[in-house]
C-alpha cells in the first residue's frame, strides 16, 4: 500500500497548502457583520468545472494508486513471471504523446480564437487517441498469440487488467472529447468551449502521465527503482 | 490579537442576482422523477436507502430469531443465515447509512446551507441517484437468482467468498454483489464530486468555510475521505471478479476444493484485505462525520447555546479525516502482520481517541448551563453522545493487539461496531429526520409517536448490544449459525440470546411505527412554518417551505455571522440568523 500512502500524502499536501489559505485560525463568532467582495478571496476564481475535474482526477489517481500498490504487492511472488513487452508498446507509447501535444496545441489555437486551426488540431488528436487504443488492443493480441493470456500468470493478469482500465479511462475521454467537438464544429469559439477543450487537454496529460508511469512499471523500471527505496529505508 | 470586524456601519449592497444557468423541469417527469433538482434527488436517495435498510432490518429479524431459538424455524438454515448477515452487513453500512448521509442529507442540505440555488452539477447528480437505485436493485436481484446472495460475510473475504463452499460462491450471489458494488462506487463519485465542488464554489456571498455549520464541514469532509477511499473497494471488486470469472490469481491461493485442485494459485488473500480494509475503515468514519456534524448543529440549536470550540470541532473533523486513512490494519491483527505494524497501527487508532474526545467534550460543554429543549432531535442528540462514548470506549480494547485478538470474532466486537457506528449514526439520522422534516414537508413529526419511536430505540438498542459485551467476553463466537452444546456456553447465554432477539423484534417493531409517522405527518402533521426550531443556518431562512426549485427567491442570501448565534446578549431574540445584519457587536468577548 506504499504507493497509494504516497499518494494520499501528495493528496494531503495539496488539501494542506489549500487550506493554509482558508484562514481557519479566524474566529468566525467575532467577526460579525463582514460579507467580503463580492466573489473576492474566499471562492477561487477557476471554473466549477475545472475544480470538479481536479477533484476527478485526484480520485482517478487513487484508483491507479492502488491498482500500482497492488501489483507492487503482488509482484515477486513465486508464481511471478514477467510479461514480455511488446514493442508496439512504444509505438504506442509516442502515439498517447502525440495526441496529448496535439491537445495542448488545441488548447492554445482555443485561446487565441482561431477555430479552424483548433478543429483541425482536435481532430488529430481524436484520431491519435483512437489509434492508441486499436495499438492497445494489437498489443494484446500480439502477447496472447504469444502464450501471454490473462489467466496463467499474475504478471500477465495484472498487465491486462491495469491497461484495460486506463484504456476505458481514454474512452471516456473520447466520449468527452467528442460532446466537445460537436461543440466546436456547431458555432464560434464561445467560452464554454474553451473551458471543455481546456478540461479535455487536462485530462489527455493526465492520462498520459499515468500510462507513463504504467508503462515504466511494466517495463520493470519500477521494481529498480522500489528496490532503490527499499535498500534506502532498511 | 482579537480579529474584530464589526462592520454595523458598513452599507452593504445587495447580492447581484447572478446568471445561473438554472435547469427548468418541464414535465412532471423531469420534475418529479428524472430531477435535476438537489432536494428531489436527497428524497429520492432518502426514500430508497430507508426503503433497502427495512430490507436489512427484517434480515436482522431472521438472524435474531435463529440466535435466540435455535432449531425452531426450519427455514433458517447455515447457509440462509450467512446470506443474512452478509446482506445486513452489506445494505446497513454502504446502501443505507453512506447513501443517506451523503446522498440524502448532502443533496438536501449542502445547496440550502451554504446559500447555493442547486448544486454544481445537475445533471450528474440526477446520474448519480438513478446509478444508485440500479446498484440497490441489482443487490437486490441476488435474493431471486439461483442459489441465492452471497453468504460470504460483509467483508468478503476470498477466497471462501468465491469458493463453492459459501452459499452464492460460484452461483450469481457473489457477481451480483461485487456488480451492485462497483455501480455504486461509480453513482457515489458523480455525486461526490457536486458536494465537494459545491461546498467550495457554490457558497453565497459571505459563507466563509469558518462560517459553514459544522453539518456542511462533516458531510463535505466524509464526501473527500470516500472518494478517496471507495476507489479501493472498487479495484478489490474488479480483481475479484476477474478471480471469479477468468480463473485469474489475484487473490486465489493454491486450493483443493471439492477433492480437486484448482487451476489458480499463489494469490495473496491478505492483499484483499489490504485493499478492502483501506476502504473499511475509512467508511466508519464515512458515516460518522457526517453524524458529528449534524449532532453537533442538534445540540446549538436545542440548547440555544452557540457550539462550545467550534474551530476545534472543524479540526477534530479533519485530524479524524486524515488519521482514518492510516488504521486499516487493525481489523487485520489476527491475519498475523509484523509486530511492529502491529505496534504502529495500535498506536495510529489509539490516536483518533484524542480528536474523538474533544469533540465529545465539545459537546458536552455546549449543553452546559445552555436552555436544554428535550425536544425529540436533542433527545435523539444525547442519546447518540451516550452511546458514542459507549462503543468508542470498547474501541479502545479492541485497538489494542494484545485485547483484540482473544476478543477478535466474539460477540465483542458485533457489539462494539453497532453501537459504535450501527446505533450511534442511526440515532443521529433519526434526530436529524425529525429536526429537517419540518422544513422538507412544510409539517411537524408526530411528538407522540416520536416519543414512543424514541424510547423504545434508545433502550431498546442498549438491551441488545449491552448483553453482547458480556456474551462476547464469555468467549461466544460470532458468524455462528447455531451455537450447538458447547461446554463453555452456560445455559444463561442462551436465555440472554433469547431476550435480545425479542428487544431486536420489539426495536424493529419501533422502527415501523417511525414510518408510519414519517407518512402520516405528511398530510395530518402540525403546520410547521418556516423555522420551528428557531435555528439561525440559512436552510431555516428560506422564503418557502418546502423550499421551491432554486430555493431562494430572487436575490440570493448573504451571510453575515457564523451559525451558532444563539442567545446573543442585548439581541431582541434569542437567535440571530446568519443572513441577518443585525448587531454589529461580536457575541462573546475572548481574548487570546
Amino acid at each position: 500500500m506504499s504507493v497509494m500512502l504516497v499518494f494520499l500524502a501528495g493528496i494531503a499536501a495539496i488539501i494542506i497548502w489549500w487550506m493554509a489559505q482558508q484562514r481557519l485560525t479566524s474566529r468566525p463568532w467575532l467577526e460579525v457583520g463582514h460579507v467580503g467582495q463580492p466573489g473576492g478571496g474566499e471562492q477561487s476564481q477557476i471554473p466549477p468545472a475545472k475544480i470538479g475535474l481536479y477533484v476527478f482526477l485526484a480520485v482517478v489517481g487513487a484508483l491507479f494508486s492502488l491498482f500500482i500498490s497492488a501489483y507492487l504487492m503482488r509482484v515477486g511472488t513465486p508464481d511471478w513471471w514477467s510479461t514480455p513487452l511488446p514493442r508496439l508498446l512504444w509505438l504506442n507509447t509516442a502515439t498517447l504523446i502525440v495526441s496529448s501535444a496535439t491537445m495542448h496545441w488545441a488548447k492554445t489555437e482555443a485561446q487565441r480564437g482561431r477555430g479552424d486551426t483548433m478543429r483541425t488540431a482536435l481532430l488529430a488528436a481524436l484520431a491519435t487517441a483512437i489509434l492508441f487504443l486499436t495499438g492497445q488492443i494489437f498489443a494484446w493480441r500480439e502477447l496472447t498469440e504469444a502464450g501471454y493470456v490473462l489467466a496463467d500468470n499474475p504478471a500477465n493478469s495484472f498487465f491486462y487488467v491495469i491497461t484495460g482500465m486506463h484504456g476505458l479511462h481514454i474512452v471516456g475521454g473520447l466520449v468527452a472529447l467528442g460532446r466537445t467537438m460537436t461543440k466546436a464544429w456547431s458555432g464560434p469559439i464561445t467560452n464554454s468551449l474553451r473551458l471543455s477543450v481546456d478540461l479535455c487537454a487536462l485530462y489527455w496529460h493526465f492520462m498520459l502521465a499515468v500510462w507513463l508511469i504504467l508503462f515504466a512499471l511494466f517495463a520493470g523500471w519500477a521494481n529498480d527503482f522500489a528496490d532503490l527505496c527499499r535498500q534506502l529505508l532498511t | 490579537m482579537v480579529d474584530i470586524r464589526s462592520g454595523a456601519g458598513e452599507t452593504i449592497p445587495l447580492a447581484e442576482v447572478e446568471d445561473v444557468e438554472l435547469y427548468h423541469p418541464k414535465s412532471w417527469w423531469t420534475k418529479y422523477v428524472f430531477s435535476q433538482d438537489a432536494k428531489i434527488i436527497a428524497i429520492q436517495y432518502s426514500t430508497t436507502a430507508i426503503a433497502i435498510g427495512m430490507v436489512a432490518l427484517v434480515l436482522s429479524w431472521l438472524m435474531r430469531l435463529q440466535l435466540g431459538f435455535p432449531g425452531y424455524f426450519d427455514f433458517i438454515d447455515a447457509d440462509h443465515y450467512y446470506q443474512f448477515i452478509t446482506m445486513h452487513g452489506m445494505i446497513m453500512v454502504i446502501y443505507l447509512l453512506t447513501a443517506l448521509f451523503l446522498g440524502g442529507f448532502g443533496n438536501y442540505l449542502i445547496p440550502l446551507m451554504v446559500g447555493a440555488r442547486d448544486m454544481v452539477f445537475p445533471y450528474a447528480n440526477m446520474l448519480s441517484y438513478w446509478i444508485y437505485l440500479l446498484a440497490v436493485l441489482v443487490l437486490v436481484a441476488g435474493f431471486f437468482v439461483p442459489g441465492g446472495p452471497t453468504g460470504a460475510g460483509w467483508t468478503l473475504y476470498p477466497p471462501q467468498s468465491i469458493l463453492s463452499g459459501t452459499p452464492g460462491g460460484k452461483d450469481w450471489g457473489i457477481l451480483l454483489m461485487l456488480s451492485s458494488l462497483i455501480l455504486f462506487i461509480i453513482g457515489f463519485t458523480m455525486g461526490g464530486l457536486n458536494y465537494v465542488v459545491t461546498v467550495l464554489q457554490g457558497r453565497a456571498r459571505g459563507m466563509t468555510l469558518m462560517r459553514m455549520p459544522l453539518t456542511i464541514w462533516g458531510i463535505f469532509t466524509a464526501t473527500i475521505m470516500a472518494l478517496l477511499a471507495f476507489p479501493a473497494l472498487f479495484v478489490a471488486a474488479v480483481m475479484m471478479l476477474f478471480d471469479r470469472l477468468l480463473g485469474t490469481s489475484f487473490f486465489m491461493p493454491a486450493i483443493v476444493e471439492m477433492g480437486e485442485q484448482l487451476k489458480q494459485g499463489g494469490g495473496s488473500p491478505i492483499l484483499f484485505q489490504h485493499l478492502f480494509w483501506f476502504f473499511g475503515h475509512p467508511e466508519v468514519y464515512i458515516v460518522a462525520l457526517p453524524a458529528f456534524g449534524i449532532v453537533s448543529d442538534l445540540i446549538s440549536t436545542h440548547a440555544r447555546k452557540n457550539i462550545f470550540g467550534y474551530r476545534m470541532m472543524v479540526w477534530a473533523i479533519v485530524i479524524i479525516a486524515a488519521l482514518s486513512f492510516i488504521v486499516w490494519a487493525h481489523h487485520m491483527y489476527v491475519s498475523g502482520m509484523n509486530p511492529q505494524f502491529g505496534f504502529f497501527f495500535a498506536t495510529t487508532t489509539l490516536i483518533i481517541a484524542v480528536p474523538t474526545a474533544i469533540k465529545v467534550y465539545n459537546w458536552v460543554l455546549t449543553l452546559w448551563r445552555g436552555d436544554i429543549h428535550l425536544s425529540l432531535p436533542m433527545l435523539f442528540a444525547l442519546a447518540f453522545i451516550v452511546t458514542f462514548v459507549n462503543g468508542g470506549l470498547t474501541g479502545l480494547f479492541l485497538g489494542n493487539v494484545v485485547v483484540d485478538v482473544p476478543l477478535s470474532d466474539t460477540m465483542f466486537v458485533v457489539a462494539h461496531f453497532h453501537m459504535v457506528m450501527g446505533v450511534a449514526p442511526i440515532l443521529v439520522i433519526f434526530g436529524a429526520i425529525y429536526h429537517w422534516y419540518p422544513k422538507v414537508t412544510g409539517r411537524m413529526l408526530n411528538e407522540a409517536m416520536g416519543q414512543i419511536h424514541f424510547w423504545v430505540t434508545f433502550l431498546g438498542a442498549y438491551a441488545i448490544f449491552f448483553p453482547m459485551h458480556y456474551l462476547g467476553l464469555l468467549g461466544i463466537p460470532r458468524r455462528y449459525h447455531d451455537l450447538g452444546d458447547a461446554t463453555f456456553v452456560p445455559d444463561s447465554a442462551h436465555t440472554l440470546n433469547a431476550f435480545i432477539s425479542v428487544m431486536a423484534l420489539t426495536v424493529g417493531a419501533a422502527q415501523l411505527l417511525f414510518l408510519f409517522n414519517l407518512v402520516w405527518s405528511i398530510w395530518k402533521g402540525r403546520d410547521a412554518g418556516g423555522n420551528p426550531w428557531r435555528a439561525t443556518t440559512l436552510e431555516w431562512q428560506t422564503p418557502q417551505t418546502p423550499p421551491a426549485h432554486g430555493n431562494w427567491g430572487k436575490e440570493l442570501p448573504v451571510v453575515y455571522r457564523w451559525a451558532y448565534d444563539y442567545s446573543v446578549p442585548g439581541a431582541a431574540e434569542d437567535f440571530i440568523p446568519q443572513n441577518h445584519p443585525g448587531l454589529g457587536v461580536p457575541t462573546r468577548e475572548t481574548g487570546s
